[in-house]
């Protein structure tokens, strides 16, 4: 009897889920469908909420969304299609990725934007691919993501331009001829970026490097550091997770290590911000965008964004809680708009035509001008912004280039 | 007698058939939605390794927890092999040189066409069950003498060893170290002209595993295992080799944990070692509580539900608003059925109790579904849209409050250690013995 | 010298921190013969509330209430997963704790949306000293003097009162300590508040140390921690305490000579090596297994 009735208690349970996540979707389609003049137009976010990279994927999501509130609707063939965001957490693990895609492809979206997290595009790709979706890397650096997939492209620039930036500024700025690199084991961002690094930095400035990583969940780094002082190294490149970078930073300080800390694009973040905060460690890292860039389209940008992020408490809590725009939030809503143009181009929300016309986009983005490269699908970029990590703020460095 | 078991396998082939047929017409519907196949896919390979497991914790009564760690040798083994040469310069693009320079399954396609990808993938399949067993067995040398807990924590130990071992950079130009392996033969690639066969062949391949597994546990060496786990002293007693047929059954386990981690890595279309944490393991470990201890069929049914629960059903709990009016009925209706539904469980638990004793548990399971009933309520008649509690992360706080009433209420799980066939024959024979008494009285 | 130093430091800081966590274990598993899988999820929850509670109170408020709620929490952990199970099989209460353990976990991610929270600088512990040379926070000195006190404590606790008495009976036989009436359920409950205070104080200064609290981050150091437990002898404190020790310098050293990639994998093959050679740990008594 008992088993019976709990068998009746799952059945019920299971069938009403699925029914109500059924009306939910059906709802949904036909409420976007009759609830104002146009028709709609789905554009899948496809960011991670929570673990690792969460904090990341929340600005990215942020940026998109800012770009939706200023446009909301785009013209195809005449008509007038409501843009609608279906947003998805990929939680920053491959694995959930596979599902999170998928579950976009059921939604039945036009263009992907995203992810925040290289490995989660690399591992969504192919799904995006085989259902003709065309994807919008935002922030996403490893050269994989597009190489592999005709239907992701991206807004940023790559690793191997990334990694050499760095290495050419460890040389310029602190005539840097010993590197300690420290990585995360079993991250991909991370371990790709630093080879990037140590290529250029061994074989073109003739420096040289010592490696390490460390396994997940660690949180005690006094050891590594001790290891970059006992190497008696220039300069520590780190790329890492936000979560921990700031125990990296915070550790550094407290064991009286004077060596600047550098790093990728992930660090540009207020996690980085608080653990600097106090102390005199130089922490530096390299970013797409300047903030405080006075000219046209990023100074009209950063000063809209930061209206609207004021306007909404959760959207400032997202943010980390404060207004600093990050570089990834102006990736982002440069990547809606770059998927708008291509949509405008292609006049269809099909996604093979959208995929077309992506490589005839070509206007003013706020972290440059954007073109798509046909052979890669990359924007073309050929600069990378230095900033440093100074008492609660980022101060811009300089841009840097890589010596030819 | 043998008429009878030639009718039985006649019925088994022809439900076979049927459900292949099924599959095979889902995969190529258009109005299927994908989300549906995502569920059979993931949930038949987890299926093949909770049986796996069950195999070992059910059937022989070794508690161990290494199971995330002999899929991610299989996922890795499968995907070196498979990964075409031209790709391997881009996947490896760390470490010069790196990758294996041939792939099993793009050699045989050259020689063989399309049925070569097949075999090349069943090798390779092979090749990856192989690996995991073999590391299993060396594993198994010093683990397998602990007892218990001591095991569990110990393969615990080892399969996170086996993860370090993979992300290790001196074998990166092997296992492209914290890099993702990808662009191997996958579910997608079993196409014959425009008849889509992603979803019947990882049921053809796991359920050949399960098979194989059932025949494994109807034999003398499946009633030794049974016979250990029973009562180890009785077993040796009975000149059952302790220390070989344990061995045995954790290097078959490994095996085909070893052959789903493979398929996994085809469904998944990219493997990377981080994702095979003890988490997986974890979850594994409940499909086959929720299953039942030493049931194959329950493990089988409870993936299904765990995957289809975690990946599709219950999503609906991390999206922070719903879109329409419908939605909100539907779920203020969902939540009320489910904490009625839970109080009435309480109830029906302590129905054979003094009021005394029950008095305390009574109060607050009324109070705290009262309160919870009229958040609801309050929520119905309210204008706002926004789903109280609902937000990312409370389908799994939902799904593991779920398992944790499954684990307390429930420890003999969905089957107990029956099997689907069993209760089926039991009901007929209730039926028949009904009908002769019938028959009697008249 | 110099140059082993900090590594020692830090060996004994970390060291100090597993021996915290690990009595938790030690004692409840000497009692009830279970992994208390929840044991690090609840050392994690401590982190968690603290950068709740001291976002809204002063610290003199804040850090003792923690320390009650974790109590509370681990007690309720026990009345809910592991109380109704005593007499079901062993596989089945660890799967309970491992239930619990996902159900805390996932809890705590919905809560904190998977992102890690600053833990809050507390006064005085955290300032920074120098020793030998060697730049440390004070968190790093107290540590080790703070658990050799506590268990000494412990340890008087056990030896000399009445309840110490019962949860050593308990723990050498369950149902015959019943049987002369013990009051088994509260000798439960007692470890489990010892074993969760450890937790929250253990918390507080690894939070001091490393400031960032996330949901899985209790984990490792946990299966650390029961580690160290077995490598000390099971339902030993003074062993669980030096087995958290030696792991911890052992760990520390271990990165110190660039083998990071088997920092966390020399653990575990020390439990294997350890369980191998002597089964009962360092300071274990031998108990017949209980079936």
């Amino acid at each position: 009897m008992k088993k019976f009735f709990a068998l009746v208690l799952a059945l019920t349970m299971a069938l009403s889920l699925a029914a109500c996540g059924e009306s939910g979707g059906a709802a949904a389609g036909s409420a976007g469908g009759k609830g104002s003049s146009g028709k709609t137009l789905k554009i899948g976010v496809f960011e991670p909420a929570s673990g690792d990279n969460g904090a990341g994927g929340k600005q990215e999501v942020l940026g998109i969304q800012y770009a939706q509130s200023l446009t909301p609707t785009v013209d195809i063939n005449g008509e007038t299609y409501n843009v609608e965001l279906k947003v998805v957490d990929n939680q920053s693990t491959t694995d959930k990725a596979v599902s999170a895609a998928q579950e976009l492809v059921s939604a039945g979206v036009s263009v992907v934007l995203g992810s925040y997290g290289s490995g989660c595009s690399i591992a969504a790709a192919p799904i995006f691919g085989s259902a003709q979706i065309p994807a919008v890397g935002c922030s996403c650096t490893n050269p994989a993501v597009t190489a592999a997939n005709p239907y992701y492209f991206r807004v940023c620039y790559i690793d191997p331009f990334q990694g050499p930036v760095m290495a050419n500024f460890a040389k310029d700025q602190f005539q840097a001829k010993k590197t300690y690199v420290l990585t995360m084991l079993g991250e991909d961002y991370g371990s790709n970026l630093a080879t990037f690094y140590e290529q250029e930095f061994k074989d073109k400035l003739g420096g040289e490097y010592k490696a390490e990583s460390f396994p997940e969940g660690t949180s005690d780094f006094s050891a590594y550091i001790q290891n970059a002082v006992a190497y008696g190294a220039d300069v520590i490149f780190a790329p890492s997770a936000t979560t921990y970078a700031s125990l990296i930073i915070s550790q550094a300080a407290k064991a009286g290590c004077k060596i600047p800390i550098l790093a990728g694009d992930t660090w540009e973040s207020s996690v980085i911000l608080d653990a600097q905060k106090g102390s005199d460690l130089q922490v530096f890292c390299s970013t797409f965008f300047d903030e405080n860039d006075k000219s046209g389209t990023a100074a009209t940008f950063v000063k809209g964004f930061k209206e609207w992020l004021n306007a909404d408490k959760q959207r400032l809590t997202d943010n980390g809680g404060n207004d600093i725009v990050a570089a990834v939030s102006a990736l982002s809503f440069d990547a809606y708009n770059t998927a708008i143009e291509a949509i405008k181009i292609a006049n269809s929300t099909k996604g093979s035509d959208i995929q077309q016309a992506m490589f005839k986009v070509d206007f003013d983005a706020v972290t440059g001008h954007i073109t798509i490269d046909p052979d890669t699908g990359d924007a073309n970029k050929g600069t990378a912004y230095i900033k440093q990590a100074d008492n609660g703020a980022f101060k811009f460095i300089k841009t840097q280039s890589v010596a030819e | 007698m043998k008429k009878n078991n030639q009718r039985q396998g006649l019925i088994t082939a022809g439900i076979v058939i049927v459900l292949l047929a099924v599959l095979v017409l889902l995969d190529n519907a258009a109005w299927v939605p994908p989300m549906l196949l995502t569920v059979l896919r993931k949930g038949v390979i987890y299926a093949l390794v909770a049986v796996s497991m069950n195999l070992l914790n059910g059937f022989t009564g070794l508690f161990s927890l290494g199971q995330a760690g002999f899929m991610l040798l299989g996922a890795y083994s499968y995907a070196v092999l498979t990964i075409p040469v031209e790709n391997q310069t881009a996947i490896y693009q760390q470490f010069k040189n790196g990758g294996l320079h041939f792939s099993i399954t793009e050699s045989l396609t050259n020689v063989m066409g399309e049925f070569g990808t097949l075999i090349g993938v069943i090798i390779c399949l092979i090749i990856a069950g192989a690996v995991a067993a073999l590391f299993a067995y060396l594993i198994g040398l010093p683990v397998l003498r602990l007892k218990s807990d001591y095991l569990a924590i110990a393969t615990l130990g080892f399969a996170e060893i086996l993860r370090a071992l993979v992300q290790f950079e001196k074998l990166g130009p092997v296992t492209n170290g914290s890099n993702l392996l990808y662009g191997f033969t996958s579910f997608s690639n079993f196409q014959i002209g425009t008849l889509h066969l992603g979803t019947v062949m990882p049921f053809l391949f796991s359920g050949a595993c399960i098979w194989i597994v059932v025949l494994l546990i109807n034999s003398t060496y499946g009633r030794a295992f049974k016979a250990i786990r029973d009562d180890e002293v009785a077993a040796e007693a009975m000149g059952i080799n302790l220390a070989k047929h344990k061995r045995m059954s954790f290097v078959i386990s490994s095996f085909f944990a070893g052959i789903s981690g493979g398929l996994l890595a085809m469904y998944q279309a990219s493997v990377q070692a981080v994702t095979f944490k003890s988490a997986m393991t974890y979850e594994i470990l409940l499909i086959v509580v929720i299953g039942g201890i030493g049931s194959i069929t329950g493990s089988i049914l409870a993936s299904f539900l765990f995957v289809g629960c975690s990946e599709w059903w219950l999503r609906f709990l991390d999206n922070t608003t719903v879109v329409s009016l419908n939605g909100k009925i539907a779920s203020v209706i969902v939540i009320c059925v489910a904490i009625v539904g839970v109080v009435a469980l309480i109830f029906w638990r302590n129905r054979k109790k003094a009021f005394a004793d029950k008095r305390n548990t009574i109060f607050l399971t009324l109070i705290v579904g009262a309160v919870l009933l009229a958040g609801q309520i309050k929520f119905a008649i309210s204008s706002s849209l926004q789903l109280p509690l609902l937000r990312s992360g409370f389908r799994m706080v939902i799904f593991s409050i779920v398992i944790m009433i499954m684990v307390l209420f429930f420890s003999k799980g969905i089957m107990g250690d029956r099997e689907l066939p069993d209760l089926l024959q039991k009901r007929r024979n209730a039926k028949a013995a009904k009908a002769s008494k019938g028959g009697d009285a008249q | 010298m110099s140059r082993i130093l900090p590594y020692l430091l830090s060996g004994i800081s970390v060291g100090g921190q597993y021996a915290l966590i690990s009595i938790g274990y030690t004692m409840v598993y000497g009692i009830l013969r279970l992994i208390n899988f929840a044991h690090g999820d609840i050392f994690t929850v401590a982190g968690l509330l603290m950068v709740y509670a001291a976002a809204t109170m002063p610290l003199y408020i804040s850090a003792p209430l923690v320390i009650i709620l974790t109590i509370i929490l681990g007690v309720l952990v026990e009345k809910v997963a592991y109380k109704p199970l005593r007499t079901a099989p062993r596989m089945s209460v660890m799967i309970s704790a491992i239930g619990m353990s996902y159900l805390l976990q996932n809890t705590m991610w919905y809560l904190t949306g998977g992102l890690a929270k600053k833990y809050p600088t507390l006064p005085w512990i955290s300032d920074k000293i120098n020793v030998g040379g060697t730049t440390t926070s004070r968190v790093t000195l107290i540590t080790p003097f703070l658990t050799v006190i506590l268990v000494i404590f412990l340890v008087m606790l056990i030896k000399k009162t009445k309840i110490g008495m019962a949860m050593r009976a308990a723990s050498r036989d369950f149902e015959t300590a019943q049987l002369m009436g013990v009051k088994v359920d509260s000798v439960v409950s007692f470890t489990f508040i010892v074993g969760s205070g450890l937790a929250a104080v253990g918390s507080m200064l690894y939070f001091t140390n490393y400031a960032t609290v996330t949901p899985v981050v209790g984990a490792m150091p946990g299966l650390k921690a029961f580690v160290a437990a077995v490598f000390g002898g099971i339902g030993s404190i003074p062993g669980a305490v030096i087995g958290g020790f030696i792991i911890g310098i052992c760990e520390s050293f271990i990165k110190g000579a660039s083998w990071t990639t088997f920092s966390d994998a020399f653990t575990f093959g020390l439990l294997i090596v350890i369980l191998g050679v002597k089964p009962t740990g360092l300071f274990g008594e031998s108990l017949t297994e209980k079936v």
